[in-house]
């Protein structure tokens, strides 16, 4: 390895650039200074804590402790699934939702990729296990996120659309299936944006992380081709995965638009 | 068709006959849950009680059938294509023509339609289906004088050659008493038979 490790005052260099966007946003009153600073000390807090949980897990290789990091990686994207949506399904119906999506797209696919493709041994190796799994669940979080926050805010605004087309004896999934097709897509654009602009435009993290450790420049060009075709085959799938259901949950068994079920609006 | 204590949380204990052929007219101030009741009886809000058709109940009808069946007119129309004729299952010539239409019409486009044309267009689509019923959110609210007497005979002959009962929603007392056969009232979510 031929890393350059970084010290506390590179770092604090860098905490400077950021400090300095936030007094120009005080000063354009911009009113993000505050969830700037805020949202730099989470990332400094929580990639610190996973810093140590990551050393820990590497310390002791045992699927339990994987498993363990991995479910509690799950339950906090589905919350920020929940937190990115304007209006979304109220209490456990829109947690789920997320987390049903994602755990049969992101899950799935970090599971096959470790256990048919890298093939390491053991299979859940946290090495590769964690990070795989954290790059798919933070793109899968994404395409739901946005697939979901479509639907609800389109089903809201043309509420009147969707009923008049049930007035006229179509089925739920008649009435709502231009929606649904539209939040699908939105869900899918980033992702296959991304694969457009890879390498010509943005050199993706990963990549870019493993060429910094030292790593043999095509060494890592196959490793991100193949994340690439991981996160798009999860967001994918998972956005599919997540429309449908949100798209159903939005009708009851009579076929009626419930509205109600959705929770928060513009504020 | 029968309502047995319909209850929604606008209107209570909702009791009304309408037989096959009849039209009976629907009065009542803003807010009073006209609107509602009509929505409870297309099965579109929840709802307490029992709505039946010739003896069978809404429960026994899939919820899109029995919207066919009882078809429900809005007082807005809402389109969701770019023309007209996309939005229809059929088109019955001799109605078109009946509300001043022609196939023509079928190629027009949504966004030049004015509101009036677009409410009767909303009739056609909605008979375009033969329901059973009409349930009828004020038809003619948006309609020139000759529009409503056409709109107004249209229904008419529906209602005899489809032998349709008719629930129709109206602020114009000499329109009720034109084309009403009962006429109801509501108040305070209560249904009375009008004087």
């Amino acid at each position: 390895m031929n890393l350059i490790s970084l010290s506390p005052v590179d770092l604090s260099l860098a905490a400077l650039l950021v400090l300095a966007l936030a007094g120009f946003s005080w000063w354009l009153r911009l009113g993000m200074e505050r969830r700037l600073l805020v949202a730099a000390l989470r990332t400094t807090v929580q990639l610190l804590l996973i810093g140590v949980i990551l050393k820990a897990l590497f310390e002791h290789v045992q699927l339990a402790w994987v498993t363990l990091t991995a479910l509690v990686m799950l339950a906090i994207a589905g919350r920020e699934v929940m937190a990115r949506q304007q209006r979304r399904f109220a209490g456990w119906r829109g947690y789920g939702l997320g987390v049903f999506a994602m755990f049969v797209s992101a899950f799935a696919v970090a599971l096959l990729a470790l256990l048919v493709i890298i093939g390491n041994r053991p299979w859940y190796q946290p090495q590769y296990a964690i990070p795989l799994l954290g790059m798919l669940l933070g793109n899968t979080m994404n395409g739901i996120a946005l697939g979901l926050d479509r639907l609800t805010t389109g089903a809201w605004q043309q509420r009147a659309v969707i009923e008049t087309r049930l007035m006229l004896g179509q089925t739920a999934n008649e009435a709502i299936a231009d929606m649904r097709w539209e939040a699908m897509r939105v869900g899918m654009i980033p992702i296959v944006n991304a694969m457009a602009a890879a390498g010509v435009v943005s050199l993706p993290g990963m990549m870019t992380g493993q060429i910094l450790a030292g790593a043999a420049p095509f060494e890592a060009v196959k490793y991100q081709i193949l994340i690439m075709f991981l996160i798009t085959a999860g967001t994918g799938f998972g956005t599919m995965v997540a429309v449908w259901r949100g798209a159903s949950d939005l009708f009851d068994e009579r076929e009626r638009l419930r509205l109600e079920r959705l929770v928060g609006g513009k504020s | 068709m029968s309502i047995v204590g319909l209850s929604t949380h606008t209107v209570e204990a909702i009791n009304l006959e309408l037989a096959a052929g009849e039209c009976v007219c629907l009065a009542g101030p803003s807010g009073a849950g006209k609107t509602q009741l009509l929505r409870a009886i297309a099965d579109l809000d929840p709802h307490h009680g029992e709505v039946m058709l010739d003896g069978r109940s809404a429960r026994n009808f899939s919820a899109h059938e029995w919207r066919r069946a009882v078809g429900l007119l809005p007082a807005e129309s809402q389109w969701w294509m770019d023309r007209i004729g996309d939005h229809f299952s059929r088109i019955d010539e001799a109605q078109w023509r009946a509300l001043g239409f022609s196939a023509d019409t079928a190629d027009w486009q949504v966004s030049r339609c004015s509101t009036g044309e677009r409410q009767r267009l909303a009739l056609l689509r909605l008979l375009a289906n033969a329901p059973r019923v009409l349930l009828l959110d004020e038809p003619t609210a948006s309609l020139d004088p000759v529009s409503v007497v056409r709109v107004e005979q249209l229904i008419a002959d529906y209602r005899q050659q489809q032998q349709a009962a008719v629930l129709w929603v109206s602020h114009d007392a000499a329109q009720r008493a034109r084309v009403a056969v009962r006429e109801l009232s509501i108040e305070g979510g209560r249904l009375r038979e009008a004087a």
